[in-house]
């Protein structure tokens, strides 16, 4: 027992670890870190003060866009701060931020001696842009209210409160493991075999498998939980969103980290998106509505002020 | 398992008027929702839908004594995956503007529930040829409903039809954002429920 702790213990570290260091490690011992400001403009920290001149001498830098080498980007100005071991770079033009730059300093002087060349590499933070994916999905893209996916089951389901909770927390666990072992296939096996044309068909073989395995493995693990939302697992089925997650995690070119945000943030979107209509439904119980909008009707205008609320997300960017 | 007594007109007339998917059923709303902002994409998205309606009904009809009754849901779900699939790379190959414009929709017609409610519905338990004429009514009703939702939306929000111009003003722009089609779908709903009640009254006076 004791064993099994200490080994769930390391991996979780590892995998802590790994997500926050993934992103911002300089590979050079002068440069303690260099970071995105503002559109168009990096700022690099070096461990000790640098030489004033040989900062703003711009020969001295030379910086490209990951995937490209070849195409160098003219940077209009460099200044040293009023910290002498801070230096920041003005671009010309918007810096594409969702790539990694790769940064050459050449001969760094600092207090009159050289310290030798660096390469590094200027990259978001990746767990604020893991983060913006999951409030992306969640809020800015609500899968019901701006892209109307999940609608049958979406009114269907939406009409207590306890129901739709039940729903949106089934929803969300299917959601997550289905996305990922599709994203696994479709990496793995799919792409490498130049099989995309049977996403489709393979996509939902692996919604209605994890459906299943998700009910075979609550039966057991859990039957009070299973009694609970085993009801909702048969509707997770009919629920647009669940293919059309993989299906846009296949167009987009994710990785894991990003595609399991993502799951997580549709289905997260999905239980608020129920949670919400659901109390206004129960009150609508009470209220008086014209005869012929009784039901569907007008939950389909509630609905309908819901994206319009909604649409107040748009454009909207975090990090 | 009951098997039809009603007539292959009956059969296609009960999809389209009495158990019309869209504003009766209201099942498959995503699409309807979603991409009716003009005639066009109704009719296309119809079309794909009809086709898959149809072929994958004669498919499990014609093939209904093969299937074990436990994995029943699975076969249908990748039967109508399969078709999907041809639809998608047909309207790729030789619309791709059209298809553009109905963006994830046409692969999503697999989790329409329309069509697996009618696979289990009627497909399982009936003869090809009757299916047949169900899936085609059914189809047809889902057609319906798109255009309607897709002429009353483009007329009231552009003024066009099929891209031409009719009205010379727009009415209600509001009806061309993407939103308002939870609002017409609504509205159009409880046109239809009104109708009901007044063919009711009608027919009760009458008797």
């Amino acid at each position: 027992m004791q064993n099994i702790k200490h080994y769930r213990m390391f991996l979780w570290s590892i995998l802590i670890y790994g997500l926050i260091f993934s992103g911002c490690t300089p590979e050079h011992r002068f440069i303690k870190k260099a970071v995105f400001k503002g559109t168009n403009r990096i700022s690099i920290t070096f461990a000790g003060p640098v030489d004033k001149k040989w900062a703003e001498d711009l020969k001295n830098y030379a910086i490209y866009e990951k995937p490209d080498p070849d195409i160098l980007l003219t940077i209009s100005s460099a200044k040293v701060t009023d910290d002498p071991c801070t230096v920041i770079l003005h671009f010309e033009d918007e810096l594409n931020q969702d790539k990694p730059h790769v940064l050459t300093l050449k001969e760094i002087i600092s207090e009159g001696k050289s310290i030798g060349s660096a390469v590094i590499t200027v990259k978001k933070l990746y767990l604020g842009y893991l983060f913006s994916i999951l409030i992306g999905a969640m809020l800015i893209h609500n899968f019901v209210f701006t892209k109307y996916l999940g609608l049958c089951v979406f009114f269907g389901t939406s009409q207590k409160k306890s129901t739709a909770i039940g729903m949106g927390i089934t929803f969300t666990l299917v959601m997550v493991f289905s996305a990922m072992m599709s994203w696994f296939l479709y990496q793995f096996v799919l792409k490498p075999f130049r099989l995309d044309f049977l996403q489709i068909v393979v996509f939902i073989g692996m919604v209605s498998l994890s459906v299943q395995a998700v009910d075979t493995i609550l039966r057991k693990i859990n039957p009070a939980l299973f009694k609970a939302f085993g009801v909702y697992l048969v509707l997770v089925i009919a629920n647009c969103i669940i293919l059309a997650v993989p299906l846009i995690l296949a167009d987009n070119e994710y990785n894991a980290w990003e595609s399991m945000m993502l799951a997580f943030g549709a289905g997260l979107g999905f239980l608020i998106a129920l949670f919400l209509m659901s109390s206004v439904r129960e009150r609508l119980e009470i209220a008086k509505v014209p005869p012929t909008y009784k039901g569907l009707p007008i939950a389909f205008v509630v609905a309908g002020l819901f994206a319009l609320a909604f649409m107040g997300f748009s454009g909207m960017a975090i990090f | 398992m009951a098997v039809t007594k009603k007539t292959n007109t009956q059969l296609l007339f009960n999809g389209i008027l009495n158990e019309n998917p869209i504003f009766r059923l209201a099942l498959s709303m995503c699409p309807a929702v979603g991409i009716s902002t003009s005639l066009m994409n109704g009719l296309l998205l119809g079309i794909a839908v009809l086709f898959v309606q149809v072929a994958s009904s004669c498919t499990i009809a014609a093939i209904k004594g093969l299937i074990h009754p436990r994995i029943r849901i699975p076969t249908y779900t990748l039967t109508i995956a399969t078709w999907v699939t041809v639809i998608d790379m047909v309207l790729a190959a030789y619309m791709p503007e059209a298809y553009k414009a109905m963006g994830i929709f046409v692969k999503l017609i697999v989790a329409f529930a329309i069509i697996t409610m009618r696979l289990e519905m009627f497909a399982a338990k009936n003869p090809v040829i009757p299916s047949f004429w169900d899936a085609l009514g059914m189809g047809l009703g889902f057609m319906f409903g798109m255009m309607t939702l897709g002429f009353v939306r483009e007329l009231l929000g552009a003024g066009t039809l099929f891209g031409h111009e009719v009205l010379a003003t727009r009415p209600l722009l509001f009806f061309i954002l993407p939103m308002a089609g939870f609002f017409c779908v609504g509205f159009l709903m409880a046109v239809f429920n009104y109708m009901e009640i007044v063919f009711n009254r009608i027919r009760s006076r009458k008797g």
